[in-house]
């Protein structure tokens, strides 16, 4: 009888060997006479376990890990074919505390499934909410996803239903509905994992709203940084073509939806709505003012649904098993669960995906298992390279759209950096403005020459060079760049650089940089 | 991919593919880049002539990513994360002994033209840094000795 053996496609696990590992087993098995099916799924996102290999037994899929090619031979000796004894083993893989505790709905088949198999994605639960979906009238839809509180995932927490519903009102013949897959901030990997690991949960999102608002016509704007999740796009859209889930005929429903993947080219900022859609027209992703809307005038002059990957991978979950289940959980205004990436110096980096209302502290020690170097947690990044620093006195903060905003923090696509005692924060202080420096559009004079101006002035706070009147100027400089912005680019650069001289101001002092010039 | 020489009949063609899309510019600029390794400076008029734009926009538009080059990179290309989950994990250290084994800053290229080592603002492998690509391969929780031990596999050092 044949064996199922599961070893990750997802590019994390490669980066760490998965591939050697995949051929280690094939060649193994071969010579044993072993018969034996590999399957690739896509990562589990338990990352420390990584790669993680699991077999199917009788007893469900049993897991081991972190597996590298050489244990490969030990492996089969110890019997893992039948889940036996090894000191990688970590028994079931849905009893893993980590994942077990979890409520994964928009992320529920990521690892679970063959990213590539439209059958075994229809047998989790696929293409439901679709189905569902073509039993109701638009407007029924977007109520739907209005009732379930469901807010922008990727970063500005808009709520998608008043979203949805200015694009399925707004006059016009051609709409579009735009995937953000530009998932550009550090920390923050989610949309990758569902690109990689569900791509199909993805494009039946943009189909589901694509009903709703009216479009005919998709685009996944993807950041070229991912040629994984690109591979795997690609090959899953050519799929739901074949099986007739994308093209002239939606699901045998007579209506037209069409998909395309568009590459952008390394600009941080083209994560940004309408900097976005300037680069697909085929322009520098320099941002729009808004007004108008892209709601209402986005990609060529037309009605746009810009919603990022999270939000409209979840959209068929909601569909299927309705808004309520959705709204259930969560926090007063922040419903449903997030999709949280816990990395940076973390001993058991991966994705948590729970209601929100969760702490910061049960993510960072009870999942997170505190630093990886054992050394004390100092301070936490949460929202990507233009959030906060929260420092450890405030790690009980829960994760809530609005408590967060009452803090001057942000949750943004749900990153969680995490940095032990060693870090110096006004060096974080300096790289974040070096960020914006570089990543800049150049549209408005705050952002484009503030960046810059911060940069000269950390530099001279680091060195130890005025550093009262520097500081006082770098919060002067903050509160323009704060106030004065066109997008969050420039506008939310403050908010590591403030939050990190507010909570550890011992780290822009004289004697700091005397003792960093050593 | 192995970066071929100036060939006008293989630009026009690879202009001609995506031309009538919309919003073109990236797909032929991404096309042209798979094609040559850069793109090319003499593809910038027939670009614009093709989609009736003005040659300093075509060039604007190439000079604002910074994903395309207009000249051609090293052999290989060396990519270090710079975003802030590898730099909590020694990303900064890794960078540091990148440049002094190749003997030169972000942005350039080791003296034989061996290798081009470039900053990359997040390789989306958080949960492994600190992380680098070479020749678009991933690689996660790299340490100096395991860079090392990279460029001696590919032979570089």
């Amino acid at each position: 009888m044949s064996v199922t053996v599961y070893v990750p496609r997802d590019s994390s696990a490669l980066a760490v060997g998965a591939e050697a590992l995949a051929e280690a087993i094939q060649r193994e098995a071969a010579q044993r006479g072993v018969d034996l099916r590999l399957m690739r799924n896509g990562s589990r996102g338990l990352f420390w376990l990584e790669p993680l290999v699991e077999v199917a037994t009788p007893a469900g899929r049993i897991a081991y890990g972190p597996v590298q090619a050489q244990d490969v031979p030990e492996l089969f000796d110890a019997g893992f074919l039948a889940g036996g004894a090894h000191p990688t083993r970590l028994g079931p893989i849905e009893q893993i505390p980590y994942l077990q505790s979890q409520q994964r709905l928009t992320c529920a088949r990521i690892g679970l499934i063959d990213p590539l198999d439209l059958d075994d994605y229809l047998a989790h639960g696929g293409y439901r909410g679709l189905h569902r979906a073509l039993e109701h009238a638009p407007e029924e839809i977007v109520a739907a996803i209005t009732a379930s509180g469901l807010r922008g995932r990727g970063g500005a927490a808009f709520p998608a239903g008043i979203k949805w519903n200015t694009v399925r009102e707004a006059p016009g013949n051609v709409k579009y509905v735009v995937a953000n897959a530009d998932e550009g901030d550090s920390g923050s990997f989610a949309d990758r994992l569902i690109m990689e690991g569900d791509p199909f949960a993805l494009i039946e999102g943009m189909t589901i709203a694509a009903l709703a608002i009216g479009a005919t016509q998709g685009y996944i704007y993807l950041r070229v940084e991912y040629p994984h999740a690109h591979a795997t796009l690609e090959r899953a859209l050519a799929t739901a073509y074949r099986a007739g889930y994308l093209g002239a005929d939606v699901a045998g429903s007579g209506k037209r939806f069409d998909v395309e993947v568009r590459l952008g080219a390394g600009a941080y900022v083209c994560g940004e709505e309408t900097a976005l859609l300037e680069s697909l027209e085929g322009k520098r992703g320099m941002v729009r003012s808004k007004p108008p809307l892209p709601a209402l005038r986005g990609l060529f002059d037309q009605p746009t649904l810009v919603n990022n990957v999270l939000t409209l991978a979840t959209v068929p979950y909601i569909l299927a098993e309705g808004a309520e289940a959705y709204q259930r959980l969560g926090t007063a205004r922040s419903r449903g669960t997030l999709p949280i990436q816990l990395a940076g110096n973390i001993a058991r980096p991966g994705l948590i995906e729970q209601p929100f209302g969760i702490s910061l502290r049960e993510i960072l020690y009870d999942y997170g298992g505190g630093s990886a170097t054992g050394r004390p947690l100092r301070a936490v990044q949460v929202g990507g390279p233009l959030g906060a620093y929260v420092p450890a006195a405030h790690f009980d903060l829960p994760l809530d759209y609005e408590v967060f905003a009452a803090q001057g923090a942000v949750l943004g696509h749900g990153s969680i950096v995490a940095f032990d005692d060693t870090v110096d924060m006004a060096r974080m202080a300096r790289h974040a403005l070096a960020f914006c420096a570089a990543e800049s559009c150049g549209k408005c004079t705050p952002c484009r020459l503030g960046s810059t101006r911060g940069v000269e002035v950390m530099d001279d706070v680091l060195a130890g060079r005025q550093v009262e009147t520097k500081v006082a100027l770098l919060r002067d400089l903050g509160e323009t760049m704060r106030l004065g912005s066109l997008c969050a680019l420039g506008g939310m650069t403050p908010y590591p650089v403030l939050s990190a001289l507010e909570h550890f101001p011992e780290d822009f002092t004289a004697a700091a940089a005397r003792s960093r010039l050593g | 991919m192995t970066p071929s020489a100036w060939d006008e009949t293989t630009v026009r063609r690879v202009i001609d593919a995506h031309k009538e899309r919309p919003g073109a510019l990236l797909p032929i600029l991404h096309a042209l880049q798979a094609e040559f390794g850069h793109v090319p400076r003499g593809s910038v008029p027939l670009i614009a002539k093709a989609l009736d734009r003005s040659r300093a926009e075509i060039h604007g538009v190439i000079g604002f990513y910074p994903h395309f080059r207009e000249q051609a990179p090293g052999a290989h290309v060396l990519q270090i994360c710079r975003g802030e989950s590898c730099l909590a994990m020694g990303g900064e250290h890794l960078a540091e002994h990148a440049k002094e084994r190749l003997g030169c800053e972000f942005h350039g290229t080791r003296a034989d033209g061996a290798v081009t080592l470039e900053p990359v603002y997040c390789l989306g492998q958080c949960g492994c840094s600190p992380a680098l690509q070479f020749d678009g391969e991933v690689y996660g929780r790299m340490t100096p000795a395991r860079l090392d031990e990279l460029l001696r596999e590919k032979g570089l050092v």
